[in-house]
Parts: structure tokens; sequence; C-alpha cells
């Protein structure tokens, strides 16, 4: 793992964590949106604390996108869940909110789950890498020689 | 009323959420490493790869459902509720989706790690 590697998983998890708070905020003010009228739930968007919320969000997902694209994905989600104990710990310590020992417990949990899966592994090496088959999504969408191609352009011509 | 919705609304994040997040990995580790691709053909050729990948849009529909599920979620129910038990729940149904499905190794370090995230993201709701 590469400093430029920790500071993909660090944006997948600030990014996140302020993206859900615009969002929260944002649809707390537009209100409930009922079954009956679910177009509502669209025009929600030009809320602008829900746009500022979709746009963090949008850079979340582009350190997602570079954090799946060299971790498997049981190792991206938990080791980038530490946007909730950011979250905690800017509400007791900036906002002054009373946390409790149950929250508290909350946050040892997540830090003790994120330090196991740190300290392994960030990718399986499948034989073949770019045919992880036996799935529901393995139509021939990634064995094929232009994956293996991909595959080998990204490990700088290794096979 | 407002209780079932809210459920409804959390599986229905979670079930999209599962989707979205088992195809984009799929999609990244056929794309390749981004940087290196970056650094040796450009953005462009990046880009060009992500959109040219169908199993990308497929993961980005799975997650759009879900994004607007959530926002359905959000409406109806408190955030402490909504967030944690989709998030927590989306933790356990990725780690058996990723081993199904991405036939990731997921030895003993990662299920203990999904579930005592999952565990302290329920436990952060309280």
């Amino acid at each position: 793992m590469t400093f430029r590697k920790y500071l993909v998983l660090a944006g997948v998890t600030v990014f996140a964590a302020a993206g859900d708070s615009m969002l929260s905020h944002g649809m707390k003010q537009v209100g409930n949106i009922s079954v009956h009228n679910i177009g509502s739930l669209f025009l929600a968007v030009s809320n602008p604390w829900v746009a500022i919320g979709i746009l963090l969000l949008l850079a979340f997902f582009a350190s997602y996108m570079n954090a799946l694209s060299w971790a498997d994905l049981t190792y991206v989600l938990p080791a980038s869940s530490l946007g909730y104990v950011l979250l905690a710990l800017v509400a007791r310590f900036a906002l002054h909110e009373q946390v409790s020992p149950l929250r508290w417990a909350g946050i040892a949990l997540i830090s003790g789950g994120v330090g196991f899966v740190a300290g392994g592994p960030s990718l399986t090496h499948h034989q073949d890498p770019g045919a992880p088959s036996g799935s529901a999504h393995s139509n021939g969408v990634g064995a094929g020689p232009r994956n293996q191609q991909q595959v080998r352009v990204a490990t700088g011509g290794k096979p | 009323m407002r209780h079932l919705y809210t459920w409804c609304g959390i599986l229905l994040v979670v079930s999209f959420s599962v989707v979205g997040d088992v195809t984009m990995s799929r999609a990244m580790k056929q794309v390749g490493d981004l940087h290196a691709l970056r650094q040796r053909f450009g953005i462009g050729t990046v880009i060009c790869r992500i959109f040219s990948n169908s199993t990308f849009f497929v993961a980005v529909a799975a997650m759009a459902v879900s994004f607007f599920s959530l926002l359905f979620s959000l409406s109806w129910g408190d955030v402490s509720l909504v967030g944690p038990a989709a998030a927590s729940l989306t933790f356990i149904g990725n780690a058996f989706a990723a081993k199904l499905f991405l036939r990731e190794k997921v030895d003993r370090r990662r299920w203990m790690a999904a579930l005592l995230v999952a565990g302290g993201v329920a436990l952060l709701a309280g």
C-alpha cells in the first residue's frame, strides 16, 4: 500500500460522510415524499443542500471507482468505514454533542474492523485475474482477449 | 405505515447497493488500475475504457436506484435509523456477494472486519 492508495481510501471516507450529511439535511428540508407522488423525488435535486450532497457523492464515486480498480470490495468497504467514526468525533469535539457510551462502543468496533482488514492483503489474486467466473455476471464480459489485454496494460505488460 | 415505508426503503437501498457495489467492483477490475492506466495512456483513455464497459452501466443503474431509494427512505425515517441500518446490512450483504460472485478470498479476517463494522454502525444508531 502506497501513500497515494491511502489518500484514495481517505477520499472515499471523507466525501461519503460529507455527502450523506448534506443529503440528510436537504431531504429534511424537502419533507416527506409519498409513493403516490414519486416524481417529487426528482425535484428534490433542486434543493441546494441536496445538490451539494450530490456533488460530494460524485467525488466519493470517483475515489471509490479508483479504489475498486486495485483492491477487493471486501477490503475497500470496511477500510473506508472510518467515515462513521469521523462523523461521531466531529459531533463530539466540534459540535459538542453528547456521544453515549453505546456510540463509543460502536466507534471502537468500527475501528477494530478497520484494523482487522487493513492488516491483510488488499487484493485477491486469481489465476485468471480477468475472469472471476462462477458468477451471475460472467457472461463472457470479463473473460475475452480484450480484457486480458487490459489486465496486461494495467500491470505494465506483465501477463 | 411510516415504519413499513422506511423498512421497505432500507431493503431496496441494501439490495440495489449490493448489486451496484459488486458489479462496480467487477467493472473496475476489468478496466484495470486507473492510476497505472492514466500514467501510461492519459485520462482520456481511462474515461473511454470505463465508458466502453457495459458492466459499469449496470452498476451505475443499480446505484442510481439505490440512491433514490435512500432519498425515499430518508424522507420517511430518521437518518440515525436509515443510514446505519442500510450501511450495516450492506456490509454483510457485500461480503456474501463478493465471495459468491467475485470469488474474493473472504477469509476470517475479512469476515471479522465486516461483522465488526456492521455491528459498530448499528451501535452508532443507538
